[in-house]
């Protein structure tokens, strides 16, 4: 029988009325009495050196209220980045100035170089088109590999395009290499992880505000974690103080990672309130969006595995190349490496493991973290090579996997994580079962017969998520901690307030976050309030990303509430003139242990708050309290995918016909809320395996850049999903037992779709060995023609 | 992007070339041409409205003659610049070659566009320099052979053409 309530019920998302009817309160909903408006005049070349900006006819235009360029600039701070990669041999990662406006050059198509400020948008755009620039293009450098073989330097003052050459683990290289001098078989493979768009479905905006009279600011804006843009845009651009600074991240309609780092746009329209003490306005067009949100993924890679004559794994090594774009983003060059090479041992127990990853600047937008950051690169090399394995060795690929599964927890990797716990083939099992695979070869014969081809392939992952010890993080390199706080704030009546520094942005917090608290308590979910998203209204948070809401910030709330039952225990333990130790909580009823005696949950908040009859002498008044939580390590999801192709050999185009996932998240406390989110990342992995490319042109020109061009996903190119998160192994560290769930579909989907793809032509007699994505009909077939 | 294509044109190479030379010839055979000033020694300043598939534009810009062998090959490049549609350049290397006919005009042109020209139109955009080129060099065909015997209509247009070839081949 299904919970109706509390940890483990499918509670409706109570947030869903005000998204669903027209009512949520975005940033772009908010307007500020006399605000003005800001448009960015952007460059259109890839790679030039600014020689003259003449603003003076689009000065003089109507409306204008002042134009900014990266002189205005000078002495403030640039964009921050927040991690720092120590390179192989010890050295700090090459670093460059991020400037808020162009300085002296531009370096990517979209690189803001002026700012118009107006009564209205139109009279900006309008002006932006009379300011004349004089713009001396550069040769552009697009392809990595010609990045770092002398190309055009994008960073004069740095000493290459090379931002860091980084070897993990360093000390395991010799031994690796001899692995593969010993190994019975090595299979190959070099692929590519394409670049992607994240295209959440609300474009950014900021709305900047300064109060002349107290000189406090005031930043409006789209992101998943408002107090990390405080402390960036505050202490590292614009010198405000954090008590003089407010950021308020309302509704956010989807952010998929591009909302996390601290944007140009953001300390623009912060910066610029000041100068002209007026709020000033700024909404992303999507065409802007495209040249200026941070893009995702963009590795090309070669990866060996070496194993023994029975098919152990005996050694991984790969080389990558990861596009850092032409500035570093706030945590890109956290992404290829600690966010990667730490997932590379997979599920399996390859004893040795060596990744060197070269990340490179390009004349292309900033490349930063995108839903799964890292791991989706990792899953889909090793999962592609081993599937590779599989088929040359003459092994099953699903026995081969089987075989070299971890079996044992907690499990130390060679890539320095722990894995604290799992079961990787109950999942195997369960996802088995739900596809179907037995009856797989009756479908075949069924495509086979209406001339298509089908095709199975299968995923096995794991992901790291719930970041994560803020001290192991630190000598990682990550400029902050990586905790989370929640404020418990209890009202006379009995109601509660959480406010939390984890950020929704269409993750339900608002629903699942009452649930686990209803569960603790025993009262009702809609006693419940979750207030989030503004820093003077929250603790101080890290915010939401890398699926760590429930486990990081949930576990604050939960310490939270925790502090709050036993204080409410001491205050009923008087009233109802017992020892505190014998009170019991249960379904919103304090009793003596034993007896009969109770008090109602809301008699205690009352006393609390009106304390007539209360123990002034040891206890204060009032029912809150703070909880900070910093995890002891990640929390490893992991589990199956397998998906079902159908391949038109007269087309190429492929069609998913069925799709299978078997999560284990740990204890769920929300199922529908569980299944909404695979089914999200599933369709946003599905958008990479086949539909997904953000395109340069050799000179720098973003040619995929509309809608047109960058094709997302519909509904009639998914399946309908088999979702099952029945096998649960829930993570020993966090209190609440559960793992992150956020990014596993979009992880786990894009070497199951390329898996099957590859497994159907092969089955055809096409000696494919590998598509790069997307697979498109024209790659499918081209590749299927030879 | 770039292509290749070549046209017979009856009349004399040294008409052909005073043509590719001349800012009126040039203002009535660059499609969408609104303003054409200059001369080919200084360069030409250029106006031109164009769409580009979803892209409605002015382009303002510089055309430049260089290489130029005189009465076989010059080089026509420039730069239009459309605000905030991006920008569009490219070149055209012409040889002109005698034939029994009169002149026979090949031309390599390589064009490149940016900013929202490339972001929205790069899948049309190949066919659209096509377009531009061949319209280009067959106006500058129709413009130098003069009108067909049939067309009275533009009868009007046949006396200034028939007046440059005049002047021309006079001057």
């Amino acid at each position: 029988m299904p919970k109706d309530s509390g940890i483990g019920a499918s509670s409706k998302r109570r947030e869903d009325v005000r998204f669903l009817t027209g009512r949520g309160k975005y940033t772009d909903d908010i307007n500020l009495r006399g605000q003005a408006y800001v448009h960015f005049l952007r460059s259109d070349v890839a790679h030039g050196r600014i020689n003259g900006i003449d603003t003076g006819e689009a000065a003089a235009m109507p409306g204008v209220v002042r134009i900014f360029t990266g002189a205005d600039f000078e002495g403030v701070g640039g964009l921050p980045c927040g991690w720092q990669v120590t390179d192989r041999h010890g050295n700090p990662m090459q670093e460059p100035a991020h400037p808020i406006l162009a300085q002296g050059k531009v370096r990517h198509v979209g690189d803001p170089i002026a700012a118009v400020v107006a009564d209205s948008y139109a009279q900006a755009r309008d002006a932006a088109e009379a300011i004349v620039l004089d713009i001396e293009e550069l040769p552009a450098v697009i392809d990595m590999k010609a990045a770092v073989e002398g190309g055009p330097k994008v960073h004069d003052d740095l000493e290459s395009n090379l931002c860091y050459d980084w070897g993990f683990v360093e000390e395991n290289k010799d031994a690796v290499n001899a692995a593969f001098e010993a190994a019975a078989h090595v299979t190959t493979l070099e692929l590519k992880n394409q670049r992607l768009v994240a295209n959440p479905m609300e474009p950014r905006v900021a709305v900047g505000d300064y109060a002349p009279g107290t000189g406090d600011s005031t930043l409006y804006t789209t992101s998943q974690n408002p107090h990390v843009i405080r402390l960036l845009m505050g202490a590292f651009v614009l010198g405000i103080p954090e008590h003089k600074l407010r950021v308020v991240a309302p509704d956010v309609g989807g952010g998929f990672g591009s909302k996390i780092f601290h944007y140009a746009e953001e300390a623009f329209c912060t910066f610029a309130a000041k100068a002209i003490e007026r709020p000033v306005k700024w909404t992303s067009s999507r065409s802007e969006a495209f040249m200026s949100d941070a893009h995702g993924r963009d590795h090309v890679t070669k990866i060996e595995l070496a194993l023994d004559a029975d098919g152990m794994f005996q050694a991984i090594r790969t080389e990558t190349f990861a596009n850092m774009g032409a500035y570093l983003s706030t945590f890109a060059p956290s992404v290829p490496t600690w966010l990667h090479g730490t997932l590379m041992a997979g599920n399996y127990k390859t004893p040795l493991i060596y990744v060197n990853v070269k990340a490179v600047f390009t004349n292309t937008v900033p490349v930063d973290a995108y839903r799964g950051a890292g791991r989706p690169e990792a899953t889909f090399q090793l999962e592609r090579v081993i599937d590779k394995a599989a088929r040359e060795m003459g092994i099953d690929p699903v026995e081969l996997r089987r075989k070299n599964f971890i079996t044992e927890f907690p499990y130390a990797t060679p890539v320095a994580v722990e894995y604290d716990t799992g079961d990787y083939n109950a999942t195997l099992d369960k996802a088995l079962e739900v596809a179907d695979v037995s009856g797989f070869e009756a479908r075949r014969a069924a495509s086979a017969a209406k001339g298509k081809w089908r095709g199975l392939g299968l995923n096995c992952y794991i992901e790291a998520c719930g970041i994560a010890p803020s001290a192991l993080v630190g000598q990682l390199g990550a400029r902050a901690g990586l905790y989370e706080s929640a404020t418990v704030r209890v009202n006379a009546t009995g109601g509660l307030v959480v406010m939390t520094g984890s950020h929704s942005h269409g993750q339900g917090h608002e629903t699942a976050f009452p649930q686990v608290i209803a569960e603790m308590i025993g009262i009702d979910e809609s006693m419940i309030e979750i207030v989030h998203g503004d820093t003077a209204n929250s603790p101080m948070g890290m915010g939401t990303y890398g699926s760590r809401s429930l486990a990081v910030g949930g576990s604050a709330m939960v310490r939270a509430t925790e502090k709050i039952i036993n204080k409410a225990k001491k205050i009923a333990a008087h009233l109802l003139e017992a020892s505190d130790a014998d009170i019991e909580l249960k379904d919103g009823q304090f009793s003596v242990a034993g007896t009969d005696k109770s008090v109602a949950w809301g008699d205690v908040t009352l006393a609390a708050y009106v304390p007539h009859n209360y123990p002034l002498e040891d206890l204060e008044p009032g029912l809150e309290e703070t909880a900070f939580y910093d995890p002891s390590n990640f929390t490893y999801p992991a589990g199956t995918y397998i998906c079902e192709v159908e391949v038109d050999p007269d087309t190429g185009k492929v069609s998913i016909e069925r799709f299978t996932a078997a999560d284990d998240f740990g204890n769920v406390v929300n199922p529908m809320i569980v299944e909404g989110q695979v089914h999200g990342g599933l369709a946003q992995g599905i958008g990479q395996a086949l539909l997904e490319s953000c395109v340069y042109d050799a000179n720098g020109q973003i040619l995929s850049a509309s809608y047109m061009d960058y094709a997302m996903p519909r509904a009639d190119d998914v399946p309908y999903y088999s979702v099952d998160h029945s096998c649960q192994t829930p993570c020993t560290h966090n209190p609440l037992g559960v793992k992150g769930c956020g990014e596993a579909g979009a992880i786990g989907s894009p070497p199951a779709v390329v898996n099957a793809v590859v497994d159907a032509l092969q089955r055809n007699g096409k000696d494919v060995t590998h598509i790069d994505m997307p697979l498109s009909p024209a790659r499918v077939w081209a590749a299927m023609n030879g | 992007m770039k292509m290749a294509a070549e046209r017979d044109i009856a009349a004399d190479p040294r008409v052909v070339w005073a043509a590719l030379l001349d800012k009126d010839v040039l203002k009535a055979c660059v499609p969408g041409c609104q303003e054409m000033t200059g001369s080919p020694e200084d360069g030409f300043e250029a106006t031109v409205v164009q769409k580009v598939g979803p892209v409605k534009a002015t382009f303002k810009g510089a055309v430049t003659l260089s290489d130029k062998v005189e009465g076989e090959s010059l080089t026509l490049s420039g730069e239009g610049k459309g605000g905030a549609a991006g920008f569009a350049k490219g070149g055209a290397k012409v040889r002109l070659e005698p034939i029994e006919t009169g002149t026979r005009l090949s031309y390599d042109v390589e064009a490149n566009v940016g900013g929202k020209l490339a972001q929205l139109g790069s899948r049309i955009i190949d066919g659209f320099a096509r377009k531009m080129a061949d319209q280009f060099f067959q106006r500058f065909q129709e413009t130098v052979e003069g009108p067909a015997e049939d067309a009275e209509d533009e009868a009007k247009e046949s006396v200034e053409k028939k007046s440059w070839l005049k002047r021309l081949v006079k001057g």
